[in-house]
């Protein structure tokens, strides 16, 4: 379903994606780890386009994108932002957020899908026509991803989309993520930082620094613990708690 | 850890005046704290940070404090002037908040804040004010404390900048440090090595620490003793080595519904919250 | 205003602060009603809308209002001190100052209304296309409002009136000339702010247009502050307008616009003061409303104060 290979990318002088290789089949679930500043969050953007200056190749679905992504593309793949108090325009109501793709793209018939798009992530059509302030971060972060949804994608790009959630709401949210792709035949990559959510989540997995992955692996290795790389273990170490022995052990990837 | 007792709450309540009515963010906290590593979790709105707050006596001017008893060694923070209050933060207990991009002073280098905090509460000159800073940033591991005693908070990372808010706290020596959610903007690795630092510091001059967080698994394996909070209310209070061993729902489902590295896939358990659990 | 507010139906009050709208009408109202509660407790913005307000009442009903024709020369009743047939006097024609302040309400609303309705869509449109697009774009527009920022607002203005003949058309259409470029300033600001956000972002993503971005998801976040310096700037075009008017710039006699009204007492202002005073309060009073009933709006609209 995507192919990404050789990806490298640029802000300004800053070389932030390094030749960066990742292979997704339809129906799978692809997870990119890292820290900040690692260049997880980068590889969606400049998939998505959000990102001008870059180099490689990326195919998706049999296409090679070019410099600029179609309306096609759009209702091909969508993305899911870290921070549901961001991503949603603070001044329209849930029901235009919603709506406008559907009109953009010439779809009709937007009352149903509206409806139907929020029933999806288990909203209630009562939610429809409130503003974003109105709902808590579980419910915002649902209705961005109906905001996905909407368009009838098959590919989810998901940026972080729980880390600002509280546990409990992470769960119901990882749940529902699980949920779509099974019933729809969804296609993710899922970028986060927590190994343990990405763990859960995906079934190929790739550990990012500093622009370049150190190293991939399965669920199935993860839950192992045979991780090789450094780094890696580092991070696999820091996912389970503290333990002020091993916080001595750790090194600064600079 | 000594038996002793350093701050007895009882009963505290924060209720604030908002446009859209009361709201009470915590209802009948209560609880005792020794020399020792005392964690508070909970998730979102659970009153956790208003509770940490409210011993400081820092609630928002909406907002008003209530407790049966609120005894801090021989001062009684119930009812405190803001001249007594002065005193009191800051030299005996301090803050050590989330994102240290908001408290630090932007236009003034990490140095001078650091030395303005020692200042206020002991009478020293300049130059051994000075030494006592760099000491400072040298306890909290930072590799060039020269280059950063002369720097401003923004040419720091965030991981540096909270290892200065600790410096910051800790050089009047107080005898309690409240930290509300002191690593959450940071990496996992950073997080842990800002974690050892405040563990170190605090172990080694007998401090107590309250430390507030929503990471339940953190918390436990870094404190002593945890309470859990929902909805203003502690649910349960255990010890954290006997975290497996929790008993409120509540607890139970916080632990269980964390995603594990064990490959399996299958839906995580949800929280299913009872209404009885808010009327503790 | 506010009695009606308060003795409205529960009902329906009920429906506008619902937590649950049913229909996009009903959670439009809902919002304009918190940002009303919000700006009726603030008592001099509420002092400043019920000047705007009564400003807005005189011009509809000027004709039932006003005791004379404000234009009717009487040289008989010359310079006649206030009294209880001509509550502020007459002027050096014999015209009835009331009737003519009256009357002049409407020139002043005119040239503010029609300044508004020009000047802010241009600077809209200029600042959020050059805060949006950036490069070569931005820094053409930006430079062309720099010119215009260069003078000061009033020297511009007469410049453009001698150019392009004095009239009150003439005058609305230098100030409105003058008055965009802060606009085009703010709109960039805001633009600048706001474009990198996830939500404009995440609309790009949908396939919004260029166009449809700037229009639905740019504008709206602009139109706060706009709308604040908008109303804070219309007490600075009224006095632009009276003082064009007072130079014989703007509108041109016998119209009863209020600077020209000034400029035509000033020659008796020490002995029949009031023929240049009471328009000149006039002025005063409507300019403070406009004042205060800005600094209100901000209070409420401002994004920054939060929810």
């Amino acid at each position: 379903m995507i192919e990404i290979s050789k990806l490298n990318a640029w802000f300004d002088d800053n070389h932030v994606l390094k030749d960066v290789d990742i292979s997704v089949p339809a129906n799978g679930s692809f997870g990119l780890v890292g820290e900040s500043g690692s260049g997880k969050s980068t590889v969606l953007r400049t998939v998505t386009g959000l990102v001008d200056d870059w180099e490689g190749t990326i195919t998706v679905k049999g296409k090679k994108l070019g410099p600029k992504r179609d309306k096609d593309f759009y209702r091909l793949a969508q993305m899911v932002f870290q921070d549901p108090f961001g991503s949603l325009h603070p001044r329209h109501t849930i029901d235009r957020i919603l709506t406008e793709p559907v009109n953009i793209h010439g779809l009709g018939n937007s009352d149903a899908r509206v409806v139907e798009a929020l029933t999806q992530v288990g909203l209630d059509n009562a939610f429809r026509f409130r503003y974003p302030h109105q709902l808590s971060g579980g419910q915002r972060q649902r209705v961005a991803i109906a905001r996905a949804l909407i368009l009838e994608p098959k590919i989810l790009l998901l940026d972080e989309p729980t880390s600002a959630l509280d546990v409990s709401i992470q769960a119901e949210v990882l749940n529902l993520l699980g949920r779509l792709r099974r019933d729809l035949g969804l296609t993710y990559i899922m970028v986060s930082h927590d190994l343990a959510v990405v763990a859960h989540m995906c079934d190929d997995i790739a550990i990012m620094n500093h622009g370049r992955i150190v190293e991939r692996a399965t669920a199935g290795q993860l839950a192992e613990g045979t991780l090789e790389h450094p780094y890696s273990q580092q991070l696999y170490k820091a996912a389970g708690g503290y333990d002020r022995a091993v916080v001595d052990t750790f090194v600064d990837w600079d | 850890m000594s038996s002793e007792t350093l701050l007895t709450v009882k009963n505290l309540e924060v209720t604030f005046n908002t446009p859209k009515g009361k709201v009470h963010a915590v209802r009948g906290v209560s609880f005792d704290l020794g020399r020792e590593r005392l964690g508070i979790v909970g998730e979102s709105g659970s009153g956790k940070s208003q509770t940490g707050r409210a011993i400081l006596g820092l609630t928002a001017a909406n907002g008003t404090i209530r407790a049966e008893k609120m005894q801090f060694r021989d001062v009684d923070l119930a009812n405190l002037k803001p001249k007594q209050w002065r005193k009191v933060r800051g030299a005996r207990i301090s803050m050590i908040m989330q994102d240290p991009k908001y408290s630090l002073n932007p236009v003034m280098t990490i140095g001078d804040q650091i030395i303005e905090a020692y200042r206020e509460h002991h009478k020293v000159n300049a130059k051994e004010a000075r030494l006592r800073a760099l000491e400072m940033l040298e306890a909290v591991k930072i590799r060039d404390p020269e280059r950063v005693f002369n720097a401003y908070p923004h040419e720091t990372s965030g991981g540096m900048g909270q290892r200065v808010m600790i410096a910051m706290m800790l050089i009047p020596d107080p005898e309690l440090i409240i930290a509300d959610e002191p690593t959450s903007a940071l990496d996992v690795t950073v997080q842990l090595q800002v974690m050892a630092i405040l563990d170190d510091l605090v172990r080694d001059r007998g401090m107590a620490l309250i430390f507030i967080s929503h990471d339940l698994q953190l918390i436990s394996s870094f404190c002593d003793r945890v309470l859990v909070m929902y909805q203003g209310h502690v649910v349960e209070e255990l010890r954290a080595s006997e975290l497996h061993n929790a008993k409120h729902p509540y607890t139970k489902g916080l632990l269980n519904c964390l995603p594990k590295m064990d490959g399996d896939h299958s839906d995580l358990p949800t929280l299913e919250r009872e209404a009885s659990w808010a009327e503790g | 205003m506010t009695t009606q507010i308060s003795t409205a139906k529960p009902g329906l009050k009920q429906w506008l602060t619902s937590d649950t709208p049913q229909s996009r009408w009903q959670a439009k109202c809902g919002r304009a009603w918190l940002g009303w509660i919000k700006f009726s407790e603030n008592k001099l913005a509420m002092i400043g809308l019920s000047v705007v307000v009564g400003l807005i009442l005189v011009t509809i009903f000027a004709p039932l209002l006003a005791p004379y024709d404000p234009l009717a020369a009487n040289l008989a009743n010359r310079i006649q001190p206030p009294s209880g047939d001509h509550w502020f006097g007459t002027d050096q024609l014999g015209r009835d100052i009331l009737s003519r302040l009256i009357y002049g309400a409407q020139y002043t609303l005119l040239i503010v209304g029609l300044v508004a309705i020009t000047a802010a869509p241009l600077g809209l449109l200029v600042g959020t296309a050059a805060g949006f697009f950036g490069g070569w774009i931005d820094a053409v527009l930006m430079r062309i409002t720099d010119v215009f920022l260069a003078f000061p607002k009033l020297i511009l203005a007469l410049a453009f009136v001698s150019a392009l003949g004095p009239g009150i058309e003439n005058a609305i259409l230098a100030i409105a000339i003058t008055a965009w470029p802060p606009y085009a300033r703010i709109a960039r600001a805001e633009t600048i702010t706001v474009r990198k956000e996830d939500y404009i972002e995440a609309a790009r993503l949908q396939g919004t247009s260029n166009f449809a971005l700037i229009i639905g998801h740019i504008t709206p976040m602009c139109m706060s502050s706009l709308v604040v310096r908008v109303t804070l700037d219309m007490a600075g075009m009224i006095l632009i307008a009276a003082g064009l008017g007072f130079l014989g710039l703007g509108a041109q006699p016998p119209m009863p616009e209020w600077g020209a009204m000034v400029s035509d007492g000033r020659q008796f202002l020490l002995e029949q003061w009031w023929v240049a005073t009471v328009p000149g309060l006039a002025i005063f009073v409507v300019s403070l409303g406009f004042n205060l009933l800005g600094d209100g709006l901000r209070d409420v609209l401002d994004p920054r104060g939060g929810d």
